[in-house]
């Protein structure tokens, strides 16, 4: 099918199978391997990706289910070569270690910020339960999203 | 107060807010300040390229075909029908392969393809090479098996009958694996002498890494007939070895690299899919072959913290003083070696712990059974017995109403004495204070009050464990680093990162120790990953040793590399070499009156002189607790350990049996401290791993087949599971270290599980033996109690 949709704020057009899933349409045809695969059945949450500002799993999805669409990815998070806010703050709170799940928890604690701009440390392991992580124990990563919320506070007061 | 933030803050942080740029590049880091990982910005925005992350158009896809049975003959396998398949490229069996069709670390018994039995369902049977992953996927649904089913052994008890099925026919002692055997003093016989005695059998969960990147990678047989294998992999140039003799190549035509792992915690201490990617691409000239296990094929195939059973008898006076120790280990390692006898022999090692105690006798055994692969997982053996050890302790403080501390204080080792192991304690030894600093922490100073305000329906408690750890190979496996440091006809620092990367940082901690060294901001260093082509043999990335061995290495080779430029920089400046420094781009007079640019500079080195190669194999122990030569090539013993503390308070829900873990402390002794922010990383990192085995996760299986096949089954600790930790350190000095530090990548994964034990034990009394405590688990047993 002929699909088109918005990825990282530029329109895209290409032929591919309706069926694909998204996970492999974007790391394998369009080479943005910062979408991982960990489980492929939506238990991880390392395949997460933006569709029209809410966050879906792209091993969940099926390409002609962008037709049309807006998508970001983690690739299309560091806007003109600045670091999001919750990347460098992933960075300074040492809440990176393989980095396997980091692309799927910094969306994932996006999409909660935006819906929660002040979480405490509850709220903030709620919003990223979905997304697993091996390495971190996960407190550098909900340190990491404190201290974000904070300055993007800051940047919109 | 249970919820205390670490305590362990970055001193600096030098990130530049709201820059692309991490403005602590281009400063110069001291070492023991915490500095941010240079591996983070390209992992945060998505670009760092893992071995799962390779796409070519002509790239093939590579599968295989997994047992499914625990126990054949294989009589045939089929492959007209794959072959056949629109879109299939190759179909493999072992009658494709010309080498020994044998791979493992020790004894090399796992076969790349089945050829006479299966062992396990895991086992590979068939390699199918296809355009995509759909054709692959018919491919290997169209591979024809023809088994003859065998009667299993799935009880390493059982295996030790003279009756028992043998997993493997040629191997001498039967399905006794190995086994260790130390008696100090008088052995068990010293337990009748007790004034107390107090034993438990212990059985502890078989447990998955499910590191997030599944084993993955690619391979492409190159023009000059090199295969060059990318993996995700902990032990590249181990494997370079394994997978050349077990397809029959030279070793020079088999390249191995290795990028970044997406997680590997000893799942990817050897061999997964590379001999398999190597074959393909061999059948597959000049294409690029992938290959990238899903979960499922991971979870059945990848190798498992040894699930055990330790039965456990210590013997005191009434004053709390140790006499005895008696401890007997199965560990069931499923069909293939792996690296089961070294885990078994460090389990031995450690059986002991670090207390004093004049009579012991220490047995394990590792056995082959036809579950699951048993083999490395953070901790190696260790967490085993010292979860055994730890709450046998717990027991007889129980008994003899004795502050479980105050036990342990009792009878901790000084440096230099010996351990049940017979292993003399190192001069690095913090761990008594690391015990002081627990007594005085609120965690455990006011637990009373803790417990006593606990809400309705949950009853609190507080525990503790002591774990020691050893840090880098045994006697007998040279522990070495050969680091390499280059600076580049422009006057760029290139450092050769010799051991693999899974996520601990020590590629950072290189280039933090070489921009310290050399007084150089990291910014503009090339960082050269794990390549037998390109950097040199220097071990696995295992053994809390990434730092240890190659640190000390790397450090030798920057002090060479400065004295070479200082010498060069004295001719061009007219000065001793005694009178210059180095400083970010130049070398300068110490008194700032002359300074050359480095990029200048260079041109006077010849390239030999730019480079600097440096060997260094780490010490080992002199000490001999064992005759057998077996245990001494398996691992035994070492001669630096990590030590630590830990503390778990717990919430027992009355109702549902839940444990929830309210606060967690963790005192270390990892020598001196390089990164405090990495050390806090591996520690949360060990602890979340170490709640996960003593909470949650387990992978039974039942007649060899597990019974947690994928993400939704097997529970890993999501973010709400966990408690935020606290992180202290009581700094020595290791001298045998970089800078005085030791590893520690495993030591906090080893005081979790008994820490928790003993704080369950301490809320409603359950003096566990079976784990993990699962809500189940513990609601029976408290009804249980009630009843009685």
């Amino acid at each position: 099918m002929q699909l088109e949709f918005v990825l990282n704020g530029r329109p895209v057009r290409l032929e591919t199978a309706p069926d694909q899933r998204v996970v492999d349409l974007l790391r394998g045809e369009l080479g943005l391997t910062g979408t991982k695969e960990a489980c492929g059945a939506g238990e991880c949450g390392a395949c997460t990706i933006v569709v029209d500002g809410v966050t879906r799993l792209a091993c969940l999805m099926l390409a002609a289910q962008l037709q049309g669409r807006e998508v970001l990815t983690i690739e299309g998070l560091a806007a003109e070569g600045r670091l999001h806010p919750l990347q460098e703050a992933f960075v300074e709170h040492g809440a990176v270690q393989c980095g396997f799940c980091t692309p799927g928890m910094v969306l994932a604690a996006r999409d909660l910020l935006q819906r929660n701009p002040r979480p405490d440390r509850e709220e903030i392991r709620r919003g990223l339960s979905g997304n697993l992580c091996r390495c971190t124990g996960y407190q550098k990563i909900v340190d990491a999203v404190a201290a974000a919320a904070r300055r993007l506070e800051g940047v919109e007061q | 107060m249970l919820t205390a933030r670490g305590m362990l803050r970055p001193k600096q942080v030098c990130l530049r807010k709201g820059g692309l740029i991490v403005s602590s590049r281009s400063r110069v880091p001291h070492l023991g300040e915490s500095f941010l990982r240079q591996d983070a910005p390209a992992k945060v925005t998505g670009r760092e390229r893992y071995a799962a992350d390779y796409y070519a158009p002509d790239m093939l896809w590579a599968g295989v075909r997994q047992a499914g049975v625990p126990h054949a003959r294989l009589k045939a396998v089929r492959t007209e029908a794959a072959r056949a398949v629109p879109g299939v490229v190759a179909v493999l069996t072992h009658r494709d392969i010309e080498g020994s069709n044998r791979q493992g670390v020790v004894r090399r018994d796992q076969p790349v393809l089945v050829d006479d039995k299966v062992r396990h369902c895991g086992d590979a049977v068939a390699l199918v090479v296809a355009e995509d992953p759909q054709a692959l996927a018919r491919g290997i649904a169209a591979v024809e098996l023809e088994l003859e089913p065998l009667p299993g052994v799935f009880d390493p008890e059982e295996a030790l009958h003279p009756e028992a099925p043998l997993v493997h026919e040629d191997h001498p002692h039967g399905n006794l694996l190995l086994e260790g055997h130390l008696v100090k003093g008088q052995g068990e016989a010293a337990l009748a002498d007790c004034e107390v005695v107090v034993e438990a059998t212990y059985h502890l969960p078989r447990q998955e890494h499910a590191y997030l990147e599944t084993e993955c990678g690619w391979a492409v047989l190159e023009n000059d007939g090199t295969l060059k294998i990318t993996a995700s992999t902990q032990t590249p140039f181990r494997d370079r070895a394994e997978v050349a003799e077990a397809l029959g190549l030279e070793l020079e035509r088999v390249r191995v690299v290795a990028p970044f792992l997406g997680g590997g915690f000893g799942g990817k201490d050897g061999v997964s899919v590379q001999s398999l990617l190597g074959l393909a691409a061999l059948a597959c000239p000049g294409r690029p072959v992938k290959m990238w296990l899903s979960r499922e094929e991971s979870f059945l195939a990848s190798p498992k913290r040894h699930p055990v059973r330790i039965r456990c008898r210590l013997g005191a006076d009434r004053r709390g003083r140790l006499q005895a120790l008696v401890v007997d280990a199965l560990y069931d390692t499923g069909p293939y070696d792996h690296l089961g006898g070294v885990v078994m022999t460090l389990g031995l090692e450690h059986a002991g712990g670090p207390y004093r105690i004049p009579h012991a006798e220490l047995h394990t055994r590792a056995v082959y059974t036809n579950n699951p692969v048993s083999g490395a997982f953070r901790g190696f053996g260790v967490p085993q017995v010292v979860a055994a050890l730890e709450l046998t302790l717990d027991r007889l403080a129980r008994r003899l109403e004795l502050d479980p501390l105050e036990l342990r204080r009792r009878n901790l080792l000084r440096p230099g004495e010996q351990s049940p192991a017979m292993v003399s304690m190192p001069r690095a030894m913090g761990l008594a204070e690391c015990l002081e600093r627990v007594s005085t922490h609120p965690l455990w100073a006011q637990r009373r009050q803790w417990k006593a305000a606990a809400p309705r329906h949950r009853l609190r408690g507080v525990g503790l464990a002591v774990v020691m750890h050893a840090v880098g190979y045994g006697p007998v496996v040279p522990d070495e680093g050969r680091a390499v440091l280059e600076m580049d006809p422009e006057g760029r620092l290139r450092v050769y990162c010799g051991v693999a990367d899974m996520g601990q940082g020590n590629a950072s901690t290189y280039l933090h120790i070489a921009a310290h060294l050399l007084h150089q901001p990291v910014e503009g260093m090339e960082l050269v990953m794990p390549d037998t082509a390109r950097t040199l043999p220097s071990g696995s990335s295992s053994a809390s040793r990434t730092t240890f061995t190659y640190g000390v290495a790397l450090a030798e080779a920057a002090h060479e590399l400065k004295a070479r430029l200082l010498v060069r920089a004295a001719a061009r400046l007219g000065a001793e070499p005694g009178e210059l420094e180095l400083a970010p781009g130049v070398v300068r007079a110490r008194d700032g009156r002359a300074e050359v640019p480095l990029a200048e500079l260079v041109r006077d080195l010849s390239p030999e002189e730019r480079r600097v190669e440096t060997y260094h194999r780490a010490p080992v122990s002199q000490e001999r607790p064992s005759d057998d030569p077996a245990l001494q090539l398996h691992g035994l013993p070492h001669c630096v350990y990590s030590f630590g503390v830990q503390v778990a308070a717990v919430e027992v829900d009355r109702l549902t049996g839940q444990v929830e873990v309210r606060g967690f402390l963790t005192v270390c002794d990892a020598g001196r401290v390089l990164n405090p922010q990495l050390l806090e990383q591996q520690v949360q990192g060990g602890v979340a791993q170490g709640l996960g085995y003593a909470l949650w996760e387990d992978m039974p299986s039942e007649e060899g087949r597990i019974q947690t096949p994928d993400l939704a089954t097997y529970l890993v600790p999501t973010a709400l599971d966990l408690p935020d930790m606290e992180t202290l350190t009581v700094e020595t000095f290791e001298e045998a270290g970089p800078f005085g530090a030791k590893g520690l990548g495993e030591m906090p994964t080893g005081g979790v599980l008994p820490a928790v034990g003993a704080a369950v034990a301490d809320a409603c009394g359950l003096e566990a033996v079976v784990y993990p405590l699962t809500p189940e688990r513990v609601l029976m047993a408290l009804e249980e109690s009630r009843a009685a």
